[in-house]
């Protein structure tokens, strides 16, 4: 086991005027974690640092820095990883700040938010950062104390010595633990003795939240900062032709109007630069108002340079490959065709789902200052690390003179795993030589695409006389690329398989959309399971649970993406708590998925109103992703995604007319609201001690299924295509 | 461009801006108060919610010349020191998931309370429709208007 720290972040560091300095952003300072009736007083902040290593820092009246490492839009992740390094630290959680760290990648690693994946990937260097830095303070403590290290304990930011009966607090001993080796080696707390890990802390950040401090991009203000809009073309298909400003620079407070490419010959792209849209023209000035204003006087001309597409032209050509197309099997086991001739029973069903902008409620926007010889960046990103490659190559700057720096997110959803506009901020900093903060109105956010793609499924499966699933056959496809993972569920317990995937190119660009693919491949494959289990005559819970029996007792094919027995888990555990097998009186519905490591079961109930409206009364919610960091953020981040599955699943639906998104505001484009959501959550884990898997998506998957499967017990009618509402009556 | 002496959280303040400029817009980019946000501008999310002369009020459909002299309270005048029951509510129940809706939240919660102390389940439904939250934590918000109530009452 090596431990992170090098040698030479081990700096003494000492206050400027008001300690400002710690900070390169002083919006970002420390947040308070006491949440409770009356309001905790703030921790009084030291007059010295001692920083130990690039996560912390340590003051003499033992307050706490922690730097938090990844990129926090909402997952939380800015609450749960500090606990990591802090358990094994053994710190006060009430003498700990949080302080969101930039861009470093000498001293962190996978800074990114995405895939569910920051807690899984930092369960063991956080920890292990935390034990580094305690050992370091009891070799300290020992020699200041002149007492053997073996003979220190640790409780609360305190260094206890039993036999002489001495104790020093972690503040008095930095300054000489930062001068002391890194340790090689160090021993990680068993899980049974874990402090902070597995209780409920709060939202470092709530108390800013609940009184509007500063804390997102779009809040970054500077001394001489302009504001900067940009202008996409109506239409994906379209690119800019020319551009008359003379109005708009005659417009109050406007300064510039300049053009920008994102994508220069030459650039080196990354995936991160998915973008329909890299020519723009952008408005600089100086107040939101009068740029939005100006951008309305520009008078421009666009150019047809691929052929406009529709929604109905998608729905046409993922039906024409679903029927007639050709392509490469993804997976086969058995003989599909053979089973199926000799079926008793076939079922067959087809299952769409639409474009969905993101919506993060906090539009596109990035502050940057571009000057020739360094770059200042800070604002809402995923991805800092890919942004500055990107930057590297766009602005002809070393790494070494570009500072990224990450604001809290207004939501990222996958959003902002796709930063062109960082890169649009930069340019125009550069091109209008000024500090600028790039805005993006509501509308500029949901028609410049970066969509979760629409998609169509087919599934048929074949039962034989006894009503068991012998044979599971897939075909899917979607707007760049399918929605069906080969060798998931019940890919394994069926013994004749076959799954096809295709794709068409389009250029509507599309992206990662908070639990990509499963967002909508978990509802069609969990309705469709419902209608076999029914044309079987068996219990939909029952049925599941007799696949997962056969893929752990004899599973067919070697590679399969799922335990068995985990998944049986979760749907036993909710159907325990929803006690499903009395009647809730209402229409249930069931389903379960397993997505970026963890699973989850759902049970959900609903009524129907006199005008036919969906309400939903309840959601259980079954849970294992191993050892729960933060349980009262876990739950928040499973309810989020519950009401989130369900208010897409119901209402979401961006479509495209001539290459034009119809839909371009709130008024247009329904989100679900207050009184829409679930009265009632329930969420529960399974407590099996496994390292922790992610959590910020898998709830929402599944949910998806349920609502469709109780939506057919309430209305006895299946639904196949999203939005469900536009399938339900009145 | 005209100038309006507007009033903010219990202070005058001269702001240079076109007449129709949206209030959001004057006390963001004039006054620096950024806790009120910007969602949608077309008064479809509640982000951008104050309070006028006590009562919520979607600051993205108010004009600087519309507003006149009425008393503004943005989220940052809401308390001395963040410690309304709305907002200690929020605290207790841990609601913020990515955090932007959340002033905009508290404003039309506190402004429901002021209005209805005692709101059923149907008076917090309809109070707060207005208020998107992106990342659903309406269950959230439902209980802690409901816990800020039993504490106001
Ligand atoms: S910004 Fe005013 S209601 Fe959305
Ligand atoms: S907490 Fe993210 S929009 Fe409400």
């Amino acid at each position: 086991m090596s431990t992170q720290p090098t040698r030479r972040n081990f700096l003494k560091v000492s206050a400027a005027a008001g300690g400002g300095f710690l900070l390169g952003f002083s919006f970002l300072t420390s947040c308070e974690q006491k949440a409770v009736a009356t309001l905790a007083p703030e921790l009084v902040m030291p007059e010295q640092w001692v920083q130990l290593n690039g996560f912390l820092k340590i003051g003499a009246n033992g307050v706490i820095t922690i730097v938090s490492p990844n990129p926090e839009i909402g997952q939380n992740v800015k609450t749960s990883m500090p606990m990591l390094i802090a358990e094994e630290l053994d710190a006060d959680w009430e003498q700990v700040i949080v302080e969101q760290g930039k861009l470093n990648t000498d001293i962190f690693t996978r800074q990114l938010a995405g895939g569910s994946q920051s807690i899984r990937h930092g369960w063991e260097p956080l920890r292990k950062t935390g034990a580094t830095a305690r050992a370091m303070l009891l070799a300290a403590a020992a020699q200041q104390l002149s007492v053997p290290v073996e003979e220190l304990t640790t409780e609360k930011g305190m260094i206890h010595h039993a036999a002489s009966g001495q104790q020093v607090g972690y503040g008095a001993v930095a300054e000489l633990a930062a001068t002391l080796p890194v340790p090689e080696t160090v021993a990680l707390k068993a899980p049974k003795d874990f402090k902070i890990i597995g209780q409920g802390k709060k939202n470092v950040d709530a108390r800013k939240i609940a009184t509007g401090q500063p804390l997102f991009g779009l809040d970054v203000q500077r001394e001489g900062m302009l504001i900067a809009s940009i202008v996409h073309p109506p239409a994906f298909g379209m690119q800019l032709k020319s551009v008359d400003d003379s109005a708009a620079l005659a417009m109050p407070g406007i300064r510039k109007v300049v053009t920008i490419n994102t994508a220069p010959e030459g650039a080196e792209l990354q995936w991160s630069d998915t973008n329909a849209f890299p020519r723009l023209v952008a408005v600089v000035g100086e107040t939101t108002w009068q740029v939005l204003q100006a951008k309305k006087a520009l008078k421009l001309e666009w150019e047809q340079v691929s052929a406009p597409e529709s929604t109905e032209a998608h729905r046409a050509a993922f039906e024409e490959q679903l029927t007639n197309g050709k392509t490469e099997v993804a997976r086969r086991d058995g003989d599909p065709e053979a089973a199926f001739a000799s079926a008793a029973k076939i079922i067959e069903a087809t299952y769409s789902a639409p474009l969905l902008p993101h919506n993060t409620l906090e539009p596109m926007n990035f502050f940057a200052h571009v000057t020739a010889d360094k770059a200042e960046l800070l604002g809402p990103i995923q991805t800092p690390e890919f942004l500055e490659k990107t930057l590297v190559s766009v602005l002809g700057l070393q790494p070494e003179q570009i500072e990224i720096g990450m604001t809290r997110m207004g939501g990222g959803f996958g959003r902002r795993l796709y930063g062109h506009f960082g890169v649009e901020a930069a340019l125009i900093s550069k091109a209008a030589g000024a500090p600028i903060k790039l805005v993006y109105t509501r509308e500029d956010d949901m028609t410049q695409g970066t969509y979760r793609p629409d998609y169509l499924v087919r599934y048929r499966a074949g039962l034989d006389a006894e009503g068991k699933l012998i044979a599971f056959h897939i075909r899917g496809t979607g707007t760049n690329g399918s929605p069906v993972f080969a060798n998931r569920f019940p890919a394994g317990a069926v013994d004749n398989y076959l799954v096809e995937n295709f794709g068409q190119p389009s250029n509507v660009s599309t992206g990662a959309w908070r639990a990509p693919q499963s967002n909508f491949i978990a509802g069609a494959e969990q309705a469709f399971l419902d209608e076999v289990a029914e044309a079987a005559g068996k219990d939909p819970i029952d049925f599941r649970l007799e696949l997962f029996e056969r893929a752990s007792k004899n599973p067919v094919g070697e590679k399969n993406d799922y335990e068995p027995e985990r998944y049986a888990g979760v749907l036993k555990l909710v159907r325990e708590k929803s006690n499903w097998d009395a009647d809730s009186g209402d229409a249930r519905g069931v389903a379960a998925y397993y997505c970026h490591d963890s699973y989850v079961a759902q049970v959900l109930d609903l009524t129907l109103d006199s005008a036919g409206k969906p309400q939903v009364e309840a959601v259980y919610c079954a849970v294992d992703c191993g050892i729960v960091v933060n349980p009262e953020g876990a739950i928040n981040q499973v309810e989020g995604g519950i009401v989130d599955g369900i208010g897409h699943a119901l209402y979401g639906q961006l479509t495209i007319t001539d290459g034009k998104p119809q839909q371009d505001n709130f008024n247009s484009y329904r989100l679900i609201r207050h009184p829409e959501a679930p009265k009632r959550i329930e969420t529960y884990f399974v407590d099996n001690g496994i390292d922790p898997t992610g959590l910020g998506e898998p709830s929402l998957p599944p949910v998806v299924g349920a609502l469709a499967n109780a939506l057919y017990m309430a209305t006895g009618k299946r639904v196949y295509d999203q939005p469900f509402i536009g399938e339900l009556p009145g | 461009m005209a100038q309006y002496t507007i009033n903010v959280n219990g202070k005058p303040h001269q702001v240079e801006a076109s007449p129709e400029t949206p209030l959001l817009w004057v006390i963001r980019d004039s006054l620096g108060y950024v806790g009120t946000k910007y969602g949608c501008g077309i008064g479809q999310c509640g982000a951008c919610t104050v309070h006028i002369e006590g009562v919520a009020m979607r600051s993205c459909q108010m004009t600087v010349e519309g507003l006149g002299e009425k008393p503004v309270t943005t989220i940052e005048g809401l308390s001395a020191n963040g410690d309304h029951p709305v907002q200690l509510a929020w605290l207790e129940h841990d609601v913020p998931q990515c955090g932007y809706c959340q002033a905009g939240q508290i404003m039309s919660a506190a402004s429901l309370l002021s209005q209805i102390p005692n709101p059923t389940d149907e008076d917090i439904n309809a109070g707060m429709a207005g208020n998107i939250c992106r990342c659903g934590t309406y269950l959230r918000i439902h209980a802690a208007v409901k816990s800020a109530a039993t504490k106001l009452s």
